[in-house]
């Protein structure tokens, strides 16, 4: 690696580095931009619809209108954020292009590729992107991703995925520390991942990279049972807009965040925020309509 | 024990990097965590966010208080903006332009010269701050083409780009000798007696 691109995956994963411990929150407005960064968000993730109305509105989603993307980078001073489909290189291109701050390639949005994720490190910007499990977080930094989040069940209202894809993570990890070392290769084989990266993972207790929680976060307990579960921060996307009181919400998900140990204090900006965003079961629900299926 | 301001940010890199000088640490979110410290890092994170959560935890009187009684503290980037005129902990008198190199794309790893560690510091800027002035009373440490990036004023180390994020200790290794030497110079007004050796 030359000395110029391994300051870039210094910068990259540093940002990320500085966004821990806080809520990132997505967005359709400038207006619901400077409620989030009012309310504490650390970045906002800029989207023309938030999931739970791509899930309900169908059709295919795609990248946002650079205008909207242009117009909420304008309204706030906290990092931007905004999605591409996954494996669309020239939709990373354009938002490369915009300069906004970190892309999410992301499967809440209809794949673009079904073999492949973007090449990553062709890029300068850093690229977050969603796992389940082990094999598919080391496939993503792999690529090149200087961020990690769960998939979860995005548009949900409903944290058991994102439980369930922590917990996979955490788990597997917890195994990888204690195996012994001739065992990592086969263990490389079996979930898919790089044998230099496992050993990196092994050496560290935990991902390279930062580690949020996504996909069906609603209530300041679900974020702070996410920390406590060891993610790293949270991103909420539909779980704020789609609720009664946004402001009161995001502010009381981004104090759950932070003190995340702290039942009496949840307890206390949990009280009075109004109607969560109706939510949906995730057992009943149809393969094909899963989101985190998609990617590999 | 340096605490170290746990709300949001890049915390735990900064107890990594004192624990490797082998300089315990305590994390700190609320008022009685301030209790026993005998210095205090405001790590980098997001400064709006931060703001925030020093107002929500109670905080901001008690540090402030701290610091204006000299307790050694060290902003990172975000600390920074903090500590300058206009920040929640209005204790510096520089002035401060929040993100001032542009987005994600145009951040940078740089080297300059600190005179008074008389050693050249890799230095990482994320969507840093920069300091537009300094006032009274305020050293100039590094600068970096023409922009002043650490300085310090009395018991005030301020740095807008981000040693915990490299193998380098110096940074901590200074500010740890801001704690020792403040630590002396109290012991000296407990002991010091008229006409006594002092």
């Amino acid at each position: 690696m030359e000395n110029k691109d391994k300051e870039r995956v210094i910068l990259n994963r540093g940002l990320a580095q500085m966004l821990k411990g806080g809520v990132i929150m997505d967005v359709t407005s400038a207006k619901e931009a400077e409620i989030a960064e009012k309310a504490g968000a650390v970045a906002v993730m800029a989207l023309e619809r938030v999931p739970a109305d791509i899930r309900k509105e169908g059709g295919v989603a795609r990248m946002s209108d650079p205008q909207i993307i242009k117009e909420i980078k304008n309204a706030v001073s906290i990092p931007v954020m905004a999605k591409v489909r996954i494996g669309h290189v020239v939709e990373a291109q354009v938002l490369e292009a915009l300069g906004i701050d970190y892309i999410d390639e992301s499967e809440v949005l209809t794949p673009a590729d079904e073999e492949n994720h973007i090449n990553k490190h062709l890029f300068r910007i850093p690229f977050v992107c969603g796992c389940r499990n082990l094999g598919e977080a080391l496939r993503r930094i792999a690529e090149g991703a200087s961020m990690i989040r769960t998939k979860g069940e995005a548009g949900t209202g409903n944290v058991v995925e994102a439980v369930r894809h922590m917990r996979k993570v955490n788990s597997q990890i917890a195994r990888l520390t204690s195996m012994a070392e001739e065992e990592v290769y086969a263990y490389a084989k079996e979930i898919g991942a790089s044998v230099e990266l496992l050993f990196e993972v092994k050496k560290l207790g935990r991902l390279p990279v930062v580690n949020f929680a996504a996909g069906g976060i609603a209530t300041p307990a679900d974020a702070a049972f996410m920390m406590q579960l060891g993610a790293d921060g949270v991103f909420v996307g539909s779980g704020i807009f789609k609720s009664e009181n946004p402001p009161a919400r995001a502010k009381a998900i981004v104090e759950a965040t932070t003190h995340y140990n702290d039942a009496g204090i949840i307890a206390k900006v949990s009280e009075g925020l109004g109607e969560p965003m109706k939510g949906l079961d995730v057992a009943t629900m149809k393969d094909e309509e899963r989101l985190a299926v998609r990617g590999w | 024990m340096i605490g170290i301001l746990g709300l949001q940010g890049d915390v735990i890199e900064h107890v990594a990097a004192f624990n490797r000088l082998g300089v315990k640490t305590k994390i700190v979110k609320h008022p009685p965590d301030l209790d026993g410290i005998k210095g205090l890092v405001l790590p980098g994170g997001e400064s709006t966010t931060i703001t925030k959560l020093l107002v929500s935890s109670g905080l901001t009187q008690p540090v402030d208080n701290k610091i204006r009684k000299g307790l050694p503290t060290w902003g990172t980037c975000a600390g920074v903006i903090l500590l300058s005129s206009g920040g929640v902990l209005e204790n510096v008198d520089i002035e401060v332009k929040r993100n001032a190199y542009g987005s994600q794309l145009d951040s940078f790893v740089a080297n300059a010269r600190i005179a008074k560690i008389n050693k050249d510091i890799t230095m990482v800027f994320i969507r840093a701050p920069k300091i537009l002035s300094v006032g009274h009373g305020v050293d100039v440490l590094a600068e970096l083409n023409g922009d002043v990036v650490a300085a310090q004023s009395k018991n005030i180390l301020l740095t807008t780009f981000h040693p915990e994020l490299t193998e380098d200790t110096s940074i901590m290794e200074y500010f740890m000798n801001l704690v020792n030497s403040a630590e002396l110079a109290q012991d000296r007004t407990y002991t010091y007696t008229p006409g006594g050796i002092v």
